[in-house]
């Protein structure tokens, strides 16, 4: 049972914004521009590293959601987003993409543990000022939404399919555009 | 000191500096603080950056625990109360309520799935409504990204308080969606002092 009254049939995090539209925008927002819009990074990676993200706060929701729009956005391979969950140092991405990714492993425990030789390795592997301010804004703001997801015990199926199907939707749409089929407050906006 | 870890503008501290650099996701990073801190809500601004304050200070983030501090001790009339809520909530002079939603911020903190069925009943007990143990997770949560995002970018953050009160008035009176200017400034010349 979630802590709060939602209303019922929302899964994760759209329980929350549902009831509480005010915050709901800047938070849809927020993710459209760190995810979505366009960026030097593919959408795929920052999927990825929201992912990753995520599966280390140990968020069933946001790393199933997330872990599925970045397969729709790396030609359906799901399993590629299963070797960076458990090992990304191993898996089939660019080297640049695994320096971010341990920039966002260190900002997920806290903020200070990042190191300038990390900032140096991700630079050194081509990554630029704003990748890797994006890198650490992610991270940061999966710190947030996982720990939303989790503090308020929302609804979260463990049913993959359930994922695969809005995430479609979502990779292609953005998130703003995506809530407004549960947030009706949010159309006119 | 340190350097910021990218090149950020020199003469802006903090977040402020961030936001800066990047305005696209400046945008509703002060929009979330503003509604979630600022805007009528049956929680006061005071308590609500009380909340900011302890999670903040739990985070370790100095900038952020120190402009928050400040922004509540404004709206509070008493920067004694921050510090009390700082070291030991239970026995600061806040009411029982809020004590229990500063519970729910702390296992927030630590991770969302260590707030328990019993955490909740608790702030219910003492008049907590499901929109104020919303806003305290989400106020919980949001600290610790922004918290996060200055400190993973290593950005400049005084060690004096006492740098941030002309900062904490400006977000007492105005709120998070316009910076100030001058009480940016007075944070960083300090120090250069």
């Amino acid at each position: 049972m979630p802590h709060i009254e939602f209303q019922s049939g929302l899964q994760g995090i759209r329980g929350p914004l549902a009831f509480r539209p005010e915050t709901a925008k800047p938070l849809n927002e927020l993710a459209d521009a760190l995810l979505h819009a366009p960026n030097s990074l593919s959408a795929g990676e920052r999927e990825l590293i929201a992912t990753y993200v995520s599966y280390l706060n140990d968020c069933y929701f946001c790393q199933t959601v997330h872990g599925a729009i970045a397969a729709v956005h790396l030609n359906g391979d799901e399993e590629l987003v299963k070797c960076v969950k458990a090992d990304f140092a191993h898996a089939d991405i660019s080297p640049k993409l695994k320096t971010l990714l341990v920039i966002a492993g260190k900002v997920q425990r806290s903020g200070k543990n990042v190191t300038p030789e990390d900032v140096a390795a991700a630079r050194a592997e081509g990554a630029t000022d704003v990748e890797i301010h994006d890198t650490v804004l992610i991270a940061a703001a999966f710190c947030m939404f996982n720990r939303y997801v989790d503090g308020l015990a929302t609804w979260q199926p463990q049913e993959e399919a359930l994922y695969r199907e809005r995430a479609k939707k979502t990779a292609r749409d953005g998130y703003a555009l995506a809530s407004r089929d549960y947030i009706p407050q949010l159309k006119e906006a | 000191m340190i350097l910021p870890h990218i090149q950020l503008p020199p003469e802006l501290p903090g977040i402020s500096a961030a936001m800066a650099f990047r305005k696209e996701t400046a945008q509703p990073l002060r929009e979330l603080a503003h509604v979630l801190l600022h805007e009528p809500n049956s929680l006061t601004p005071g308590e609500r950056e009380l909340i900011a304050t302890y999670v903040s200070s739990l985070n370790g983030c100095q900038f952020c625990q120190a402009s928050h501090g400040a922004a509540a001790a404004c709206h509070l009339g008493n920067s004694e109360f921050v510090r009390q809520v700082k070291v030991s909530p239970d026995t600061a002079p806040i009411s029982a309520k809020l004590k229990r939603l500063l519970g729910i911020a702390a296992q927030i903190q630590r991770g969302g799935k260590y707030v328990s069925s019993e955490d909740i009943a608790a702030a219910r007990s003492e008049g907590a409504t499901d929109m104020e143990i919303h806003d305290t997770v989400l106020i919980a949560a949001a600290f610790c990204m922004y918290n996060r995002y200055v400190d993973g970018l290593a950005t400049i953050q005084p060690e004096a308080d006492e740098a941030y009160i002309d900062m904490g008035r400006h977000l007492a009176k105005h709120g998070y969606i316009q910076s100030s200017q001058t009480s940016i400034a007075a944070i960083t010349n300090s120090e250069i002092e």
